[in-house]
Protein backbone atom coordinates (compact mmCIF):
# COMPACT_ATOMS: atom_id res chain seq x y z
CA UNK A 1 0.00 0.00 0.00
CA UNK A 2 1.03 3.35 -0.81
CA UNK A 3 0.51 5.03 2.17
CA UNK A 4 2.69 2.50 4.00
CA UNK A 5 5.24 3.56 0.93
CA UNK A 6 4.97 7.22 2.28
CA UNK A 7 5.05 7.04 6.28
CA UNK A 8 7.97 4.82 5.43
CA UNK A 9 9.70 7.43 3.37
CA UNK A 10 8.57 9.96 6.09
CA UNK A 11 10.18 8.02 8.68
CA UNK A 12 12.96 7.71 6.59
CA UNK A 13 14.03 11.33 6.54
CA UNK A 14 13.67 11.68 10.26
CA UNK A 15 16.24 9.48 10.69
CA UNK A 16 18.61 10.94 8.36
CA UNK A 17 17.97 14.70 9.54
CA UNK A 18 18.30 12.94 13.14
CA UNK A 19 22.02 12.76 12.93
CA UNK A 20 22.19 16.54 13.22
CA UNK A 21 20.99 18.45 16.18
CA UNK A 22 22.75 21.69 15.34
CA UNK A 23 20.59 24.10 13.21
CA UNK A 24 23.11 25.33 10.78
CA UNK A 25 24.02 21.89 10.33
CA UNK A 26 20.44 20.59 9.51
CA UNK A 27 20.47 23.49 7.42
CA UNK A 28 24.19 22.65 5.66
CA UNK A 29 22.36 19.06 4.79
CA UNK A 30 19.51 20.74 3.30
CA UNK A 31 22.15 22.86 1.34
CA UNK A 32 24.01 19.43 0.20
CA UNK A 33 20.33 17.81 -0.52
CA UNK A 34 19.46 21.16 -2.76
CA UNK A 35 22.41 20.94 -4.83
CA UNK A 36 22.12 17.10 -5.44
CA UNK A 37 18.71 16.74 -6.37
CA UNK A 38 17.39 15.79 -9.33
CA UNK A 39 15.61 18.91 -11.08
CA UNK A 40 12.53 19.38 -12.67
CA UNK A 41 12.67 17.93 -16.27
CA UNK A 42 14.55 19.69 -18.32
CA UNK A 43 12.31 21.30 -20.66
CA UNK A 44 9.18 21.69 -17.83
CA UNK A 45 11.12 24.91 -15.98
CA UNK A 46 8.13 27.20 -17.88
CA UNK A 47 5.84 29.56 -16.39
CA UNK A 48 3.09 26.80 -17.34
CA UNK A 49 5.04 24.92 -14.29
CA UNK A 50 5.37 28.10 -12.08
CA UNK A 51 4.47 28.30 -8.46
CA UNK A 52 4.96 32.10 -7.38
CA UNK A 53 5.99 32.21 -3.82
CA UNK A 54 7.19 36.05 -2.69
CA UNK A 55 10.28 35.18 -1.66
CA UNK A 56 11.03 32.24 -4.06
CA UNK A 57 10.05 30.44 -6.93
CA UNK A 58 8.81 26.83 -7.10
CA UNK A 59 8.43 24.79 -10.60
CA UNK A 60 6.40 21.92 -10.49
CA UNK A 61 5.59 18.88 -12.54
CA UNK A 62 3.05 16.13 -12.26
CA UNK A 63 2.82 13.15 -14.80
CA UNK A 64 -0.14 10.08 -13.91
CA UNK A 65 1.34 7.15 -14.15
CA UNK A 66 -0.36 3.66 -15.92
CA UNK A 67 -0.11 1.88 -12.53
CA UNK A 68 -2.40 4.58 -10.76
CA UNK A 69 0.68 6.20 -9.23
CA UNK A 70 1.88 10.01 -9.79
CA UNK A 71 5.32 11.19 -10.76
CA UNK A 72 6.59 14.47 -9.05
CA UNK A 73 9.57 16.25 -10.50
CA UNK A 74 10.66 19.69 -8.92
CA UNK A 75 12.82 22.37 -8.53
CA UNK A 76 13.00 25.55 -7.20
CA UNK A 77 15.56 29.20 -7.26
CA UNK A 78 16.13 29.19 -3.81
CA UNK A 79 18.32 26.13 -2.32
CA UNK A 80 17.16 25.86 0.89
CA UNK A 81 13.57 25.70 -0.98
CA UNK A 82 15.03 23.28 -3.22
CA UNK A 83 16.46 21.24 -0.67
CA UNK A 84 12.54 21.07 1.00
CA UNK A 85 11.13 20.19 -2.50
CA UNK A 86 13.24 17.90 -3.15
CA UNK A 87 12.18 16.26 0.47
CA UNK A 88 8.50 16.19 -0.75
CA UNK A 89 9.01 14.75 -3.99
CA UNK A 90 11.43 12.17 -2.23
CA UNK A 91 8.38 11.25 0.01
CA UNK A 92 5.40 11.75 -2.47
CA UNK A 93 5.93 10.55 -5.96
CA UNK A 94 5.63 7.18 -7.04
CA UNK A 95 2.96 6.78 -4.52
CA UNK A 96 -0.19 6.13 -5.38
CA UNK A 97 -2.48 9.32 -5.98
CA UNK A 98 -5.15 8.62 -3.31
CA UNK A 99 -2.41 7.71 -1.31
CA UNK A 100 -0.91 11.33 -1.73
CA UNK A 101 -4.39 13.18 -1.69
CA UNK A 102 -5.04 11.77 1.90
CA UNK A 103 -1.16 11.90 3.01
CA UNK A 104 -0.40 12.96 6.81
CA UNK A 105 2.76 14.79 5.97
CA UNK A 106 4.36 15.07 9.75
CA UNK A 107 8.16 14.79 8.60
CA UNK A 108 8.81 18.31 8.25
CA UNK A 109 7.42 18.75 12.10
CA UNK A 110 9.23 16.31 13.03
CA UNK A 111 12.40 17.37 11.78
CA UNK A 112 11.79 20.62 12.79
CA UNK A 113 11.42 22.76 10.29
CA UNK A 114 7.81 23.18 9.96
CA UNK A 115 8.39 26.99 9.63
CA UNK A 116 9.14 26.86 5.93
CA UNK A 117 5.43 25.35 5.30
CA UNK A 118 4.03 28.59 6.89
CA UNK A 119 2.51 31.06 4.70
CA UNK A 120 4.18 34.16 6.48
CA UNK A 121 7.53 32.37 4.64
CA UNK A 122 5.85 32.31 1.33
CA UNK A 123 8.25 30.41 -0.30
CA UNK A 124 6.49 28.54 -2.78
CA UNK A 125 6.80 25.18 -0.28
CA UNK A 126 3.21 25.29 0.85
CA UNK A 127 1.46 26.19 -2.34
CA UNK A 128 3.43 23.27 -4.06
CA UNK A 129 1.83 20.67 -1.33
CA UNK A 130 -1.01 21.64 -2.24
CA UNK A 131 -0.88 21.36 -5.86
CA UNK A 132 0.30 17.85 -5.21
CA UNK A 133 -2.58 17.20 -3.28
CA UNK A 134 -5.20 18.72 -6.06
CA UNK A 135 -3.52 16.92 -8.62
CA UNK A 136 -3.62 13.41 -6.78
CA UNK A 137 -6.61 14.17 -5.75
CA UNK A 138 -8.37 14.94 -9.15
CA UNK A 139 -6.46 11.96 -10.65
CA UNK A 140 -8.11 9.87 -7.51
CA UNK A 141 -11.65 10.99 -8.50
CA UNK A 142 -11.00 9.86 -11.92
CA UNK A 143 -9.76 6.27 -11.17
CA UNK A 144 -12.47 5.59 -8.53
CA UNK B 1 22.63 58.15 54.89
CA UNK B 2 25.60 60.32 55.97
CA UNK B 3 27.87 60.31 53.42
CA UNK B 4 26.33 62.44 50.37
CA UNK B 5 29.62 63.18 49.58
CA UNK B 6 29.87 59.87 48.10
CA UNK B 7 26.06 59.75 46.94
CA UNK B 8 27.22 63.01 44.86
CA UNK B 9 30.52 61.51 43.65
CA UNK B 10 28.99 58.35 41.88
CA UNK B 11 26.16 60.16 40.78
CA UNK B 12 28.73 62.52 38.90
CA UNK B 13 30.16 59.49 37.69
CA UNK B 14 27.32 58.47 36.47
CA UNK B 15 26.56 61.42 34.75
CA UNK B 16 30.27 61.46 32.94
CA UNK B 17 29.36 57.33 32.16
CA UNK B 18 26.11 58.39 30.66
CA UNK B 19 27.65 61.55 28.58
CA UNK B 20 30.52 59.37 27.53
CA UNK B 21 28.67 56.44 26.68
CA UNK B 22 27.49 55.57 23.17
CA UNK B 23 23.62 55.72 22.00
CA UNK B 24 22.90 52.26 22.26
CA UNK B 25 24.43 52.13 25.55
CA UNK B 26 22.14 54.59 27.00
CA UNK B 27 18.85 53.18 25.44
CA UNK B 28 19.14 49.65 25.48
CA UNK B 29 18.28 48.79 28.74
CA UNK B 30 14.39 50.38 27.46
CA UNK B 31 14.02 47.45 25.14
CA UNK B 32 13.54 44.06 27.17
CA UNK B 33 12.96 42.09 23.77
CA UNK B 34 16.40 42.83 22.55
CA UNK B 35 17.79 40.59 25.26
CA UNK B 36 16.44 37.52 23.99
CA UNK B 37 18.09 34.82 21.96
CA UNK B 38 16.47 33.41 18.66
CA UNK B 39 18.06 29.33 17.91
CA UNK B 40 20.08 29.66 21.05
CA UNK B 41 21.94 32.37 19.71
CA UNK B 42 21.65 36.23 21.26
CA UNK B 43 19.10 37.90 18.88
CA UNK B 44 20.43 40.67 16.34
CA UNK B 45 17.72 42.39 15.16
CA UNK B 46 18.11 43.99 11.59
CA UNK B 47 14.40 44.24 10.92
CA UNK B 48 13.49 47.93 12.08
CA UNK B 49 12.32 49.45 8.73
CA UNK B 50 9.32 46.72 8.85
CA UNK B 51 8.77 47.65 12.15
CA UNK B 52 10.76 48.99 14.78
CA UNK B 53 10.92 47.52 18.59
CA UNK B 54 9.08 49.13 21.48
CA UNK B 55 10.66 51.02 24.37
CA UNK B 56 9.19 50.18 28.05
CA UNK B 57 7.74 53.31 28.70
CA UNK B 58 5.42 52.52 25.58
CA UNK B 59 5.01 48.73 26.76
CA UNK B 60 3.81 50.20 30.35
CA UNK B 61 2.24 53.49 28.79
CA UNK B 62 -0.27 50.96 27.08
CA UNK B 63 -0.66 48.17 29.38
CA UNK B 64 -1.73 50.96 32.31
CA UNK B 65 -4.29 52.97 30.28
CA UNK B 66 -5.92 48.86 29.74
CA UNK B 67 -5.52 48.46 33.43
CA UNK B 68 -6.23 51.72 34.81
CA UNK B 69 -8.46 54.22 32.57
CA UNK B 70 -9.82 52.05 29.55
CA UNK B 71 -12.95 53.84 28.04
CA UNK B 72 -13.94 54.72 24.82
CA UNK B 73 -13.59 58.22 24.10
CA UNK B 74 -14.83 61.36 23.40
CA UNK B 75 -18.27 59.72 24.51
CA UNK B 76 -18.94 59.02 27.80
CA UNK B 77 -19.66 61.68 30.76
CA UNK B 78 -17.66 59.62 33.58
CA UNK B 79 -14.42 60.32 34.67
CA UNK B 80 -12.62 57.38 32.71
CA UNK B 81 -13.49 58.23 29.59
CA UNK B 82 -12.50 61.85 30.23
CA UNK B 83 -9.19 60.66 31.07
CA UNK B 84 -8.90 58.21 27.88
CA UNK B 85 -9.71 61.19 25.44
CA UNK B 86 -7.36 63.40 27.33
CA UNK B 87 -4.79 60.73 26.73
CA UNK B 88 -5.43 59.88 23.07
CA UNK B 89 -6.49 63.47 22.00
CA UNK B 90 -2.88 64.37 23.84
CA UNK B 91 -1.16 62.43 21.18
CA UNK B 92 -3.34 64.08 18.25
CA UNK B 93 -1.13 67.73 19.81
CA UNK B 94 1.92 65.95 20.28
CA UNK B 95 1.65 64.78 16.05
CA UNK B 96 1.06 68.04 15.49
CA UNK B 97 3.80 69.06 17.42
CA UNK B 98 6.43 67.10 16.17
CA UNK B 99 5.27 67.76 12.43
CA UNK B 100 5.42 71.73 12.51
CA UNK B 101 1.23 71.11 11.72
CA UNK B 102 -0.75 74.35 11.80
CA UNK B 103 -3.18 72.67 14.69
CA UNK B 104 -4.61 69.57 15.66
CA UNK B 105 -7.57 69.54 13.47
CA UNK B 106 -5.23 68.70 10.28
CA UNK B 107 -3.89 65.61 12.35
CA UNK B 108 -6.30 62.31 11.12
CA UNK B 109 -5.51 59.19 12.61
CA UNK B 110 -6.06 56.32 10.84
CA UNK B 111 -4.73 52.55 10.82
CA UNK B 112 -1.54 53.37 9.55
CA UNK B 113 0.40 54.62 6.47
CA UNK B 114 -1.85 52.83 4.09
CA UNK B 115 -4.76 53.29 5.86
CA UNK B 116 -3.93 56.95 5.36
CA UNK B 117 -2.73 57.00 1.53
CA UNK B 118 -6.01 55.32 1.04
CA UNK B 119 -7.95 57.90 3.12
CA UNK B 120 -6.71 60.69 0.46
CA UNK B 121 -7.15 58.46 -3.07
CA UNK B 122 -10.66 57.37 -1.89
CA UNK B 123 -12.08 60.57 -0.61
CA UNK B 124 -9.62 63.53 -2.47
CA UNK B 125 -8.84 61.33 -5.10
CA UNK B 126 -12.50 60.12 -5.77
CA UNK B 127 -13.66 63.53 -5.82
CA UNK B 128 -10.70 65.45 -7.93
CA UNK B 129 -9.82 62.76 -10.56
CA UNK B 130 -11.38 62.08 -13.86
CA UNK B 131 -10.54 60.86 -17.28
CA UNK B 132 -7.00 61.58 -18.68
CA UNK B 133 -5.75 62.77 -15.33
CA UNK B 134 -2.46 61.94 -14.29
CA UNK B 135 -0.70 60.87 -11.01
CA UNK B 136 3.45 61.11 -10.88
CA UNK B 137 4.47 59.08 -8.09
CA UNK B 138 8.07 57.52 -8.10
CA UNK B 139 9.58 54.05 -9.05
CA UNK B 140 10.68 53.95 -5.44
CA UNK B 141 7.54 54.15 -3.71
CA UNK B 142 6.10 51.94 -1.42
CA UNK B 143 2.99 49.30 -2.65
CA UNK B 144 0.80 51.53 -0.09
CA UNK B 145 1.43 54.54 -2.43
CA UNK B 146 1.09 53.21 -6.28
CA UNK B 147 -1.86 50.56 -5.58
CA UNK B 148 -3.82 53.09 -3.83
CA UNK B 149 -3.72 55.49 -6.90
CA UNK B 150 -4.05 52.50 -8.87
CA UNK B 151 -7.52 51.74 -7.95
CA UNK B 152 -8.47 55.57 -8.24
CA UNK B 153 -7.28 55.68 -11.31
CA UNK B 154 -8.61 52.87 -13.02
CA UNK B 155 -12.15 53.65 -11.72
CA UNK B 156 -11.51 57.33 -12.65
CA UNK B 157 -10.24 56.45 -16.54
CA UNK B 158 -6.77 58.17 -14.89
CA UNK B 159 -2.94 56.97 -15.17
CA UNK B 160 -0.49 56.33 -12.91
CA UNK B 161 3.11 57.84 -13.90
CA UNK B 162 6.60 56.37 -12.38
CA UNK B 163 9.70 58.53 -12.25
CA UNK B 164 12.87 56.67 -12.78
CA UNK B 165 15.36 55.73 -10.07
CA UNK B 166 19.10 56.11 -11.21
CA UNK B 167 22.08 53.97 -10.54
CA UNK B 168 23.15 54.88 -6.93
CA UNK B 169 19.27 54.55 -6.28
CA UNK B 170 18.63 59.10 -5.83
CA UNK B 171 15.67 60.31 -7.80
CA UNK B 172 16.04 61.10 -11.41
CA UNK B 173 15.37 64.85 -11.01
CA UNK B 174 15.16 65.61 -14.73
CA UNK B 175 12.77 63.14 -15.63
CA UNK B 176 10.59 64.43 -12.54
CA UNK B 177 11.20 67.64 -14.24
CA UNK B 178 10.03 66.25 -17.42
CA UNK B 179 7.21 64.01 -16.79
CA UNK B 180 6.20 66.96 -14.41
CA UNK B 181 5.52 69.50 -17.77
CA UNK B 182 4.57 66.65 -19.93
CA UNK B 183 1.85 65.15 -17.70
CA UNK B 184 0.77 68.09 -15.96
CA UNK B 185 -0.43 65.73 -13.45
CA UNK B 186 -3.32 65.85 -10.31
CA UNK B 187 -1.40 64.99 -7.79
CA UNK B 188 2.17 63.85 -7.11
CA UNK B 189 3.16 61.24 -4.31
CA UNK B 190 6.82 60.55 -3.18
CA UNK B 191 8.23 58.85 -0.31
CA UNK B 192 10.30 60.86 2.03
CA UNK B 193 12.66 58.05 2.66
CA UNK B 194 12.51 54.56 1.03
CA UNK B 195 12.28 51.62 3.04
CA UNK B 196 13.98 49.33 0.24
CA UNK B 197 17.17 52.03 -0.71
CA UNK B 198 16.99 54.21 2.21
CA UNK B 199 17.19 57.30 -0.37
CA UNK B 200 16.16 61.00 1.67
CA UNK B 201 14.23 62.38 -1.48
CA UNK B 202 14.61 66.29 -1.64
CA UNK B 203 11.15 66.59 -0.55
CA UNK B 204 10.90 70.24 -0.60
CA UNK B 205 12.55 71.08 -3.69
CA UNK B 206 10.27 67.92 -5.29
CA UNK B 207 7.25 69.46 -3.87
CA UNK B 208 7.91 73.40 -4.89
CA UNK B 209 8.33 72.09 -8.35
CA UNK B 210 4.79 70.27 -8.08
CA UNK B 211 3.06 73.06 -6.54
CA UNK B 212 4.49 75.27 -9.48
CA UNK B 213 3.22 73.15 -11.80
CA UNK B 214 -0.07 72.85 -9.78
CA UNK B 215 0.20 69.66 -8.54
CA UNK B 216 -1.32 69.01 -5.06
CA UNK B 217 1.59 66.97 -3.29
CA UNK B 218 1.64 63.48 -0.75
CA UNK B 219 4.50 62.31 1.01
CA UNK B 220 5.12 59.20 2.51
CA UNK B 221 6.75 59.61 5.10
CA UNK B 222 6.50 56.22 6.87
CA UNK B 223 10.54 55.54 6.69
CA UNK B 224 11.58 59.45 8.16
CA UNK B 225 9.16 59.50 11.26
CA UNK B 226 11.78 57.25 13.11
CA UNK B 227 14.84 59.00 11.53
CA UNK B 228 14.15 62.70 11.03
CA UNK B 229 12.87 65.56 11.55
CA UNK B 230 10.04 66.17 10.01
CA UNK B 231 8.65 69.87 8.98
CA UNK B 232 5.35 69.73 7.07
CA UNK B 233 5.48 73.41 6.98
CA UNK B 234 9.12 73.63 5.41
CA UNK B 235 8.42 70.59 2.82
CA UNK B 236 5.62 72.68 1.61
CA UNK B 237 3.44 69.19 0.90
CA UNK B 238 -0.22 69.06 0.96
CA UNK B 239 -0.61 65.69 2.86
CA UNK B 240 1.68 63.48 5.07
CA UNK B 241 1.29 59.96 5.78
CA UNK B 242 3.30 58.08 8.75
CA UNK B 243 2.64 55.05 10.34
CA UNK B 244 3.87 54.54 14.44
CA UNK B 245 5.02 50.96 15.13
CA UNK B 246 8.02 51.77 12.38
CA UNK B 247 8.51 54.67 15.04
CA UNK B 248 8.84 52.72 18.16
CA UNK B 249 4.94 52.86 19.10
CA UNK B 250 2.55 50.09 18.41
CA UNK B 251 1.08 48.22 15.04
CA UNK B 252 -2.71 49.42 14.07
CA UNK B 253 -2.10 53.64 14.52
CA UNK B 254 -0.61 56.05 11.92
CA UNK B 255 -1.86 59.55 10.96
CA UNK B 256 -2.14 61.86 7.81
CA UNK B 257 -1.53 65.38 8.41
CA UNK B 258 -3.11 67.34 5.56
CA UNK B 259 -3.56 71.55 4.58
CA UNK B 260 -6.59 72.31 6.40
CA UNK B 261 -8.34 73.73 3.63
CA UNK B 262 -7.97 70.43 1.34
CA UNK B 263 -9.30 68.63 4.11
CA UNK B 264 -12.42 70.56 5.15
CA UNK B 265 -13.23 70.68 0.92
CA UNK B 266 -12.62 66.54 1.21
CA UNK B 267 -15.77 64.49 1.21
CA UNK B 268 -15.94 62.57 4.29
CA UNK B 269 -14.70 58.40 3.24
CA UNK B 270 -16.01 56.18 5.99
CA UNK B 271 -19.17 56.44 7.65
CA UNK B 272 -20.71 55.40 10.93
CA UNK B 273 -20.35 56.97 14.41
CA UNK B 274 -18.24 59.58 15.83
CA UNK B 275 -17.97 61.56 12.04
CA UNK B 276 -21.90 62.86 12.27
CA UNK B 277 -23.13 65.39 13.71
CA UNK B 278 -26.59 64.34 13.06
CA UNK B 279 -28.07 61.95 11.94
CA UNK B 280 -31.85 61.40 10.34
CA UNK B 281 -33.23 59.41 7.39
CA UNK B 282 -34.13 63.18 6.39
CA UNK B 283 -30.07 63.46 5.86
CA UNK B 284 -26.95 63.46 7.81
CA UNK B 285 -24.27 66.28 8.09
CA UNK B 286 -21.07 65.47 9.31
CA UNK B 287 -18.70 66.65 12.07
CA UNK B 288 -15.82 69.36 11.66
CA UNK B 289 -12.50 68.04 11.14
CA UNK B 290 -10.38 65.41 12.27
CA UNK B 291 -13.63 63.79 13.22
CA UNK B 292 -15.24 63.55 10.01
CA UNK B 293 -12.28 61.14 8.59
CA UNK B 294 -12.25 58.91 11.99
CA UNK B 295 -15.48 56.79 11.44
CA UNK B 296 -15.77 53.59 14.67
CA UNK B 297 -14.09 53.40 17.64
CA UNK B 298 -10.49 53.82 16.77
CA UNK B 299 -7.37 52.32 17.94
CA UNK B 300 -6.88 53.98 21.48
CA UNK B 301 -4.47 52.27 23.14
CA UNK B 302 -2.12 52.42 19.92
CA UNK B 303 -2.80 56.23 19.93
CA UNK B 304 -2.10 56.36 23.42
CA UNK B 305 1.22 54.90 22.81
CA UNK B 306 1.94 56.21 20.03
CA UNK B 307 2.13 59.72 21.57
CA UNK B 308 4.63 57.89 23.93
CA UNK B 309 6.84 56.85 21.62
CA UNK B 310 7.36 60.22 19.86
CA UNK B 311 8.34 61.73 23.82
CA UNK B 312 10.64 59.18 23.87
CA UNK B 313 12.12 59.74 20.30
CA UNK B 314 12.29 63.83 20.86
CA UNK B 315 13.85 62.63 24.41
CA UNK B 316 16.49 60.80 22.58
CA UNK B 317 16.51 63.31 19.90
CA UNK B 318 16.53 62.89 16.21
CA UNK B 319 19.40 64.26 15.51
CA UNK B 320 21.30 62.36 17.65
CA UNK B 321 19.59 58.96 16.30
CA UNK B 322 20.08 60.27 12.98
CA UNK B 323 23.84 60.91 13.26
CA UNK B 324 24.09 57.69 15.20
CA UNK B 325 22.04 55.97 12.02
CA UNK B 326 24.28 57.64 9.52
CA UNK B 327 27.29 56.45 11.13
CA UNK B 328 26.04 52.74 11.42
CA UNK B 329 25.17 53.09 7.18
CA UNK B 330 29.04 53.83 6.70
CA UNK B 331 30.22 51.36 8.61
CA UNK B 332 27.63 48.36 7.25
CA UNK B 333 28.72 49.65 3.68
CA UNK B 334 32.53 49.82 3.86
CA UNK B 335 32.25 46.31 6.54
CA UNK B 336 30.18 44.75 3.71
CA UNK B 337 32.18 45.72 0.50
CA UNK B 338 34.88 43.51 1.83
CA UNK B 339 32.73 40.41 0.95
CA UNK B 340 33.40 38.72 -2.34
CA UNK B 341 30.36 39.53 -5.06
CA UNK B 342 28.41 42.05 -2.86
CA UNK B 343 26.83 44.18 -4.19
CA UNK B 344 24.74 47.29 -2.17
CA UNK B 345 21.58 48.12 -3.68
CA UNK B 346 21.17 52.08 -2.93
CA UNK B 347 24.08 54.63 -2.45
CA UNK B 348 22.63 57.52 -2.45
CA UNK B 349 24.50 60.16 -0.15
CA UNK B 350 21.92 60.76 1.99
CA UNK B 351 19.90 57.66 3.34
CA UNK B 352 18.50 56.43 6.57
CA UNK B 353 19.08 53.61 8.19
CA UNK B 354 18.54 51.38 5.59
CA UNK B 355 21.13 48.93 3.87
CA UNK B 356 19.77 46.47 0.75
CA UNK B 357 22.37 44.06 -0.65
CA UNK B 358 22.35 41.10 -2.94
CA UNK B 359 25.36 38.87 -3.45
CA UNK B 360 25.92 37.43 -6.96
CA UNK B 361 24.58 34.12 -7.47
CA UNK B 362 23.20 33.58 -3.93
CA UNK B 363 19.45 33.44 -3.56
CA UNK B 364 18.41 36.42 -1.16
CA UNK B 365 15.97 33.91 0.35
CA UNK B 366 18.93 31.53 1.26
CA UNK B 367 21.07 33.90 2.86
CA UNK B 368 18.17 35.07 5.15
CA UNK B 369 17.38 31.81 6.58
CA UNK B 370 20.92 31.18 7.15
CA UNK B 371 21.11 34.75 9.32
CA UNK B 372 18.28 33.85 11.06
CA UNK B 373 19.70 30.51 11.96
CA UNK B 374 22.72 32.57 13.77
CA UNK B 375 19.67 34.67 15.68
CA UNK B 376 20.24 38.05 12.86
CA UNK B 377 16.83 38.75 12.16
CA UNK B 378 16.76 40.17 8.57
CA UNK B 379 14.44 41.03 5.77
CA UNK B 380 14.55 39.57 1.88
CA UNK B 381 12.54 39.91 -0.88
CA UNK B 382 10.85 43.10 -2.78
CA UNK B 383 10.10 44.86 0.24
CA UNK B 384 6.54 46.08 -1.30
CA UNK B 385 8.56 47.69 -4.14
CA UNK B 386 8.35 45.66 -6.84
CA UNK B 387 8.65 48.08 -9.71
CA UNK B 388 11.63 49.34 -7.91
CA UNK B 389 13.30 45.70 -8.21
CA UNK B 390 12.36 45.04 -11.29
CA UNK B 391 13.76 48.40 -12.49
CA UNK B 392 16.97 47.19 -10.73
CA UNK B 393 16.44 43.90 -12.09
CA UNK B 394 16.26 42.29 -8.97
CA UNK B 395 13.76 39.34 -9.43
CA UNK B 396 14.53 38.01 -6.30
CA UNK B 397 14.70 41.10 -4.37
CA UNK B 398 17.40 42.07 -1.75
CA UNK B 399 18.65 41.06 1.66
CA UNK B 400 17.91 44.36 3.61
CA UNK B 401 19.21 45.33 7.05
CA UNK B 402 17.96 48.12 9.00
CA UNK B 403 19.04 50.02 11.74
CA UNK B 404 17.09 51.54 14.85
CA UNK B 405 18.32 53.89 17.33
CA UNK B 406 19.32 51.06 20.15
CA UNK B 407 21.47 48.90 16.95
CA UNK B 408 25.18 48.79 17.75
CA UNK B 409 28.40 48.38 15.34
CA UNK B 410 28.99 45.35 16.86
CA UNK B 411 25.53 43.71 15.79
CA UNK B 412 26.39 44.88 12.21
CA UNK B 413 29.92 43.70 12.46
CA UNK B 414 28.18 39.83 13.79
CA UNK B 415 25.78 40.46 11.07
CA UNK B 416 28.40 40.31 8.15
CA UNK B 417 30.24 37.45 9.48
CA UNK B 418 27.34 35.41 9.68
CA UNK B 419 26.81 36.44 6.44
CA UNK B 420 30.13 35.21 5.58
CA UNK B 421 29.81 32.05 7.17
CA UNK B 422 26.35 31.80 4.60
CA UNK B 423 27.93 32.42 1.96
CA UNK B 424 30.72 29.73 2.63
CA UNK B 425 27.64 27.59 3.36
CA UNK B 426 26.08 28.35 0.00
CA UNK B 427 28.60 28.36 -2.29
C1 LIG C 1 7.74 53.62 2.72
C2 LIG C 1 6.58 52.89 3.32
N1 LIG C 1 5.33 53.28 3.02
C3 LIG C 1 4.26 52.67 3.55
C4 LIG C 1 4.38 51.61 4.41
C5 LIG C 1 3.14 50.96 4.96
O1 LIG C 1 3.03 51.11 6.33
P1 LIG C 1 1.84 50.40 7.10
O2 LIG C 1 1.90 48.95 6.70
O3 LIG C 1 2.14 50.56 8.55
O4 LIG C 1 0.58 51.03 6.68
C6 LIG C 1 5.66 51.15 4.72
C7 LIG C 1 5.88 50.00 5.61
O5 LIG C 1 5.71 48.85 5.32
C8 LIG C 1 6.79 51.80 4.17
O6 LIG C 1 8.02 51.41 4.45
Amino acid sequence: MSTDLIAARQTDVIDEFALFDDWMDKYEHLIELGKDVPAIDTGRKTDEHLIKGCQSRVWLAADAEADGTVRFTADSDAIITKGLVGLMVRVLSGAEARAIAEADLHFLDAIGLHQHLSPTRSNGLASMVKQMRLYAAALAARQA
Amino acid sequence: MGRPGLNLYFAERFRLKMANSTLPERIRRDFPILDRSVHGKPLVYLDNAASAQKPLAVIEGQREYLANYHANIHRGAHHLAQLATEAYEGTRGKIADHIGAGSTEEIIFTAGSTDAVNLVTQSWGRANLSAGDTVLVTRMEHHANIVPWQMVCAEKGAEVVPVDVQEDGTLDLEDFARKLERHQPKLVGVVHASNTLGTINPVAELCAAARTAGAVTLVDGSQALPHLTIDVAAIGCDFYVATGHKAYGPTGIGFLWGRRDLLDAMPPWRGGGEMIRSVSFDGTTYNDLPHKFEAGTPHISGGIALGIALDWMNGVGLDTIHAHESALVQHAHQALQTLPGMRIIGTAPEKVGVVSLVVDGLHPYDLGTLLDGQGIAVRTGHHCTEPLMAHFGLESGTLRMSFAAYTTREEIDRAVIALERAMRMLS
